[in-house]
């Protein structure tokens, strides 16, 4: 299991990189591994926002469709539109080229709750 | 109840199987990843472990006529290693189990979905007559499918058995790799192929020499995964999914196995009516025509009204688009017809087809 150090995560699965009051949003590598061969990744639009616990997109595998809750309230700035030439990018570059969504964060206080890389890994193999 | 561990169970774990439970057992769902084991059955060769399905045996004086008596098709034109799809249905019409009947010498084997294994041995145990002598002997047999273009190549490094001969659900017994077996030409891919039965006991010795024998086609194993990815781009039906007690085989598409012309059989009342009356709905593959995905329990819509709801639903690798199986009212079933998936909160385009929805190139 890959899980970068620099990065914070959620319950769900998510990945947050966190730059000024913008937060880079995607799906962890243990998740891709779960889900296998991604198909199509439902993205919200430019402008949209979030609210932390909501979903904001869906994303497809061959086999399971799963929700995205977003980790963060916010604005959605922008979205992973390679995406949906290439859904795969999520599966092969979970924290690169498979990135989902860049929001505006809402509210600082959020992210101290993120969990932290060896929170996230002690969560999933328990 | 615990999932029981097949024999094979620490040889898949060892290949990197995902094992999830499927009807009571710990089954492999995927090896390396859906799409990649789903091509390699379409573009080479697959070993899949099916051996929790269930193998019942049938003998006595009167056990064509017992079987004749449970089962839709027509019993009577099997010969000796010949086999043939059919179905359980109840007095109602409604499917019991899809299976395929063997044919030996002086006895028939029945291999049933191994999630109904326990409800048809006592459906089966209910209607038996004298004459009939009638076991469940599941656990003894390990049963493998190895599938595509290249399963002949390799199987016929293992065996003195004359493969070529093997016409589509035929079937010989003979040794392979050492082990008594019995070889059918049948499968659930849409490929060439053939299904392994063999001693339960032995199951790894003739995995492996299988896996052996492939691994100059480049002969992966397959996990459930794909095998549902394979049958549904064939438009197999799956019971649980798109046939089970409240559909009929006419609505569910498999009039052809259905011979109210044999005599008499359990269901065959009710059948005749459906059959008459005229379905009044029918199940029926689509492909959709927006990006999207339709998954079980999706509703069906035309032009605002539900007429139906999704049976089984996948990307398939082979046309790397949402196709799906589902029962529509009639007459919305004909190919070429413009539906609706709902996914989630929206009204996904999509079309009836033609199916299969894959075609083999050979």
């Amino acid at each position: 299991m890959n899980t970068p150090k620099e990065l914070s995560y959620t319950a769900e699965h998510e990945w947050v990189a966190i730059e000024d009051d913008t937060a880079t949003i995607g799906i962890t590598d243990y998740a891709q591994g779960e889900l296998g061969d991604i198909v199509f990744v439902e993205l919200p639009g430019e402008g949209d926002s979030t609210v932390q616990g909501d979903p904001f997109g869906t994303i497809e595998a061959v086999k399971s469709v799963s929700e995205l809750f977003a980790p963060l309230s916010g604005i959605i700035i922008e979205a992973n539109t390679a995406l949906e030439d290439q859904p795969e990018l999520v599966n092969s570059d979970p924290y690169g080229d498979g990135w989902i969504i860049k929001l505006k964060v809402a509210d600082a206080a959020q992210v101290e709750k993120l969990l932290s890389a060896e929170e996230y890994e002690e969560q999933v193999s328990s | 109840m615990n999932a029981g561990k097949t024999a094979l169970y620490d040889t898949h774990v060892k290949l990197g199987a995902k094992m999830v439970e499927f009807a009571g057992y710990l089954m492999p769902v995927q090896y390396r990843g859906i799409k990649e084991e789903h091509f390699k059955v379409r573009d080479s060769v697959g070993i899949f472990d099916v051996s929790h399905m269930g193998e019942f045996f049938f003998s006595g004086d009167k056990a064509l006529e017992f079987l004749q008596q449970m089962t839709l098709n027509d019993v009577s034109k099997l010969e000796p290693f010949r086999a043939q799809y059919t179905a359980m249905c109840d007095d109602s019409g409604g499917l019991i189990d899809d299976l395929i009947l063997y044919c030996f010498d002086d006895s028939y084997m029945m291999i049933v979905n191994a999630a109904n294994r326990a409800k048809d041995f006592a459906w089966l145990q209910e209607h038996l007559i004298d004459g009939v002598d009638f076991t469940d002997r599941s656990d003894e047999f390990s049963l493998f499918a190895v599938q595509g273009r290249n399963a002949e190549a390799v199987l016929q490094k293992l065996t003195d058995l004359d493969l070529s001969e093997i016409k589509f659900y035929w079937f010989r017994e003979g040794m392979v790799a050492g082990e008594k077996a019995f070889v059918a030409r049948t499968g659930y891919t849409g490929e060439d192929g053939f299904e392994i039965g063999a001693d339960a006991a032995r199951s790894p010795e003739l995995w492996n020499a299988i896996l052996e024998a492939g691994a100059e086609y480049g002969l992966e194993p397959i996990g459930l995964a794909a095998r549902d990815t394979l049958r549904m781009e064939m438009k197999y039906c799956l019971y649980g999914n798109d046939i089970d007690k409240s559909t009929n085989p006419i609505e569910a598409g498999l009039g052809w196995i259905t011979k109210v012309d044999k005599g008499d059989f359990v269901g065959r009342g009710a059948i005749v009516r459906v059959k008459e009356a005229g379905a009044s709905r029918r199940l029926v593959g689509f492909q959709m025509k927006e990006r999207g995905v339709p998954r079980q329990n999706y509703a069906i819509y035309k032009d605002g009204q539900n007429i139906g709801h999704v049976t089984s639903g996948t990307f398939s690798p082979s046309l790397e688009q949402g196709i799906g199986i589902g029962y529509v009212a009639v007459p919305h079933n004909t190919a070429g017809t413009g539906i609706q998936i709902q996914i989630r909160n929206k009204f996904v385009a999509a079309e009836v087809v033609k199916t299969p929805f894959y075609q083999r190139p050979y």
